[in-house]
């Protein structure tokens, strides 16, 4: 450095934000102004390295800065101000903490003078997001703020990811300093492991292949790792059987005859019923959730389990595993490959070929099967018809309740990263502005929401954004004017008595886009479902608003009631108890 | 159920405190006592937390704590030999000279010191364990007493056991 230079470049905090941003390779910031990030808005205005994408509401923000994330594996960076701006962002931080979805969310906060006086729109945005965020910063001094930001993105995308969040005070936004952006991260408490132990993989492999009745069992963590190929490599060389969770759809190709289906409370009957009865469970990147699970004491009751995941407290959290292996799902992927190419063990054939008889057999209960000659729009015929208006090759969000198992189990995702939705949080609102984020990391590909008219209510007002933005997504609306998913837990359990699930002065939703300046259209026969989709798909520039009318009565099935064990599902209502 | 004592090393960060207590507030583990304050490098605060709860729960709580991005490390105590000790300073009444005498009597046999009196009260100070305090506690008279104020177990590994950064 020339120490002769007496002008060494000083810059706002403002300015440091929006460098830092570049630096890290962020293409969107999706956020929404106020006061105390005006300072910020200010340094966006004068650049072009980052583009910032004006959301309606701040949910939406962090909802499509997820979509974006979920859709490149990149993380997803949202900017909005103190208080209320921050407290809108709480759903969809927390949505994002569920599903492990790296993201970044800087919050304006009120300057440092002001902060524990009740200033105006102040909120302790630290300690609102604290139980859901991975972790969270204060930034006290503008000369930390760089540093801050790296470390954020570093925590956020490393391990396990999840949501940072960074507080920064306005007035740090207008204090300057000398930009250094920090070029590696060192922090003595944050040491993510990658490597698994090869004593533990060693083991695993001679498990593996010692398996009669095997079962490879496979969540969100194998898509967060980038690790379908790997999933695909093993399962494809054992032959072993794979089921994936809602949020590992696409870890493995759906149409490949290896894949027995989702698992879980809506799962289907051979993939639960393989878990019920296999005898060695593969579990890669996934946590025992609850609505996987079923009853716990009911759960793969002959089974040794091996378990590979980055993060040591999801292990023998819910199940007690036999031989646990923590480390990226990728990396031990591949070393169990290695092992097991090398062994000179082969897998049993003559189990598998009984195991596969016996799986083949609950296939042929076909659960899935559906009324195709009901005068209605069944939703599972849209979902259908939906695969085949897109060959099978789109990327779909969807919102939360019935709509989202059928487009899970009726839509056969082949690739990762193309199903996106909130499966650990819920939340209802999440398919719109997810798929804005999903749209603008893939310009050219095909999105579509599948939503419901509870569902899309939540972040309707998205709709202008697509509109600002050109953001050609096909909305499937599929309406059958209940809260579907409740009112099926209410006839289920509650005696029939439907309290407030159904949905009454619903808005025309033809109108509703059309408004918007976005096409609309209303589907209630049967008959033009394929047509419609045919040709709001050809509308390639044009977002489609689809409103399909659907049957009310439609229940999503089979179905793991709780308390009960993966071998006691109801298969529906005119068929045989499991 | 088994008691344990867990050591933490942590930032000495604001939030980190709340951090720990919220984790343990949210995922409903409980907290018998908790102690917290700067170590000899002023970036660091030690934590000894002491908490109860089958194996499975301890294992969990450990990988909690551990996943917190402000701990730097943490060890329990309580799988191996350590000394644990808690600071008890107890207002009691000393207003007759048979309650002076008996007071001091047990302060004695306890090796405690009295480091206050006032005319009808002595208040004392006492280390030890939590049993040692606690039978010192239940030796007095209940009607004596007039102000508890533990400071919860601090904790440390005997010999070449050491928990660092
Ligand atoms: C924000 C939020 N509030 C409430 C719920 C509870 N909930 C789960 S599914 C559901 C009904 C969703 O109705 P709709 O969007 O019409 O979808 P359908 O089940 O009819 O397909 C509700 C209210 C939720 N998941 N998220």
């Amino acid at each position: 450095m020339n120490m002769a230079n007496t002008e060494i470049e000083t810059i706002t905090g403002a300015e440091i934000v929006i460098r830092c941003l570049a630096a890290e390779g962020v293409e969107f910031v999706f956020g929404y102004p106020g006061g105390s990030v005006l300072h910020i808005y200010d340094a966006l205005f004068k650049q072009t390295d980052v583009q910032h994408i004006l959301v309606r509401h701040e949910q939406g923000a962090t909802h499509s800065a997820d979509g974006y994330a979920r859709a490149t594996g990149k993380p997803g960076v949202v900017l909005v101000t103190s208080g209320p701006g921050a407290t809108n962002a709480v759903t969809g931080i927390a949505t994002a903490y569920m599903d492990s979805i790296p993201m970044v969310v800087i919050t304006g906060q009120v300057p440092t003078s002001l902060i524990g006086n009740d200033a105006f729109q102040e909120v302790d945005a630290v300690g609102v997001t604290r139980p859901c965020v991975k972790h969270n910063f204060l930034v006290k001094d503008v000369k930390d703020l760089a540093r801050t930001l790296k470390e954020a993105f570093f925590v956020a995308t490393t391990g396990r990811p999840g949501p940072v969040l960074v507080d920064i005070p306005k007035d740090i936004t207008a204090h300057t300093t000398v930009f250094d952006y920090p070029q590696t991260v060192d922090m003595r408490s944050y040491k993510p492991v990658t490597m698994g132990h090869m004593g533990q993989i060693r083991k695993a492999s001679e498990l593996i292949l010692s398996a009669k009745r095997p079962m490879i069992y496979t969540g969100g963590g194998a898509i967060l790792g980038n690790a379908a190929e790997a999933v695909t490599e093993f399962t494809r060389l054992l032959g072993y059987p794979i089921t994936l969770t809602l949020m590992g759809l696409g870890a493995y190709p759906a149409t490949d005859p290896q894949y027995v289906g989702m698992l879980g409370m809506h799962g289907t009957y051979e993939a639960n019923m393989a878990m019920h009865e296999c005898d060695v469970l593969i579990a890669i990147g996934a946590r025992f959730d609850d609505r996987v699970t079923g009853d716990l004491a009911k759960f793969c009751p002959y089974a040794k389990i091996v378990h590979i995941d980055i993060d040591p407290s999801s292990i023998s959290k819910n199940v007690q595993v036999d031989i646990p292996i923590v480390g990226n799902v990728n990396s031990v992927l591949h070393e169990l490959l290695g092992l097991i190419r090398e062994s000179n063990r082969q897998p049993d054939k003559e189990a598998l070929t009984s195991w596969w008889a016996q799986i083949d057999a609950w296939r042929s209960k076909e659960c899935l099967r559906y009324d195709r000659n009901s005068p209605l729009i069944k939703p599972q015929f849209v979902i259908e018809s939906l695969y085949k208006a897109t060959q099978g090759d789109a990327f779909i969000t969807s919102d939360v309740g019935q709509h989202q198992m059928w487009a899970a189990q009726y839509y056969k995702f082949d690739k990762p990263r193309r199903w996106i939705n909130s499966g650990g949080l819920g939340t209802m609102g999440f398919g719109l502005p997810s798929a804005i984020g999903v749209q603008l990391a893939h310009p050219e590909a095909t999105v579509a929401c599948v939503t419901g008219e509870a569902s899309i209510q939540m972040c309707i007002q998205e709709l202008s954004t697509c509109m600002q933005y050109d953001l050609p997504i096909k909305v499937v609306n599929l309406n059958n004017r209940y809260m579907g998913m409740v009112r099926q837990w209410q006839e289920m359990f509650y005696d029939k008595r439907y309290s407030h699930s159904y949905m009454d002065a619903l808005p025309d939703f033809v109108k509703l886009a059309e408004s918007y300046g976005h096409v609309g259209m209303r589907i209630e026969n049967r008959d033009d479902v394929e047509e419609a989709l045919k040709e709001a798909f050809a509308m390639k520039n044009r977002l489609v608003f689809l409103d399909f009318v659907t049957d009310q009565t439609e229940n999503v099935y089979p179905m793991v009631a709780t308390g009960k064990g993966h071998h006691e599902m109801f298969l529906g209502p005119d068929r045989e108890l499991a | 159920m088994r008691r344990h004592t867990i050591s933490i090393l942590l930032e000495n960060e604001a939030g980190a405190l709340s951090r720990v207590a919220g984790l343990f507030s949210a995922r409903g583990y409980n907290i018998e006592s908790l102690t917290v304050a700067p170590t000899e490098d002023p970036s660091m605060s030690r934590m000894t937390l002491v908490t109860s709860g089958s194996d499975n729960i301890i294992e969990q709580i450990t990988k909690q704590l551990n996943k917190l991005v402000d701990v730097i490390k943490l060890i329990d105590l309580t799988e191996g030999q350590h000394i644990e000790r808690e600071l008890m300073l107890i207002k009691v009444k000393a207003a007759s000279n048979n309650q002076r005498e008996e007071v001091k009597r047990l302060v004695d046999i306890f090796r405690g010191r009295i480091i206050d009196v006032a005319d009808n009260n002595y208040t004392i100070e006492l280390t030890g364990t939590c049993d040692k305090i606690d039978a010192f506690i239940k030796a007095l008279e209940e009607p004596l007493i007039i102000e508890v104020v533990r400071t919860g177990i601090s904790g440390i590994g005997r010999g070449n056991k050491s928990l660092q950064a």
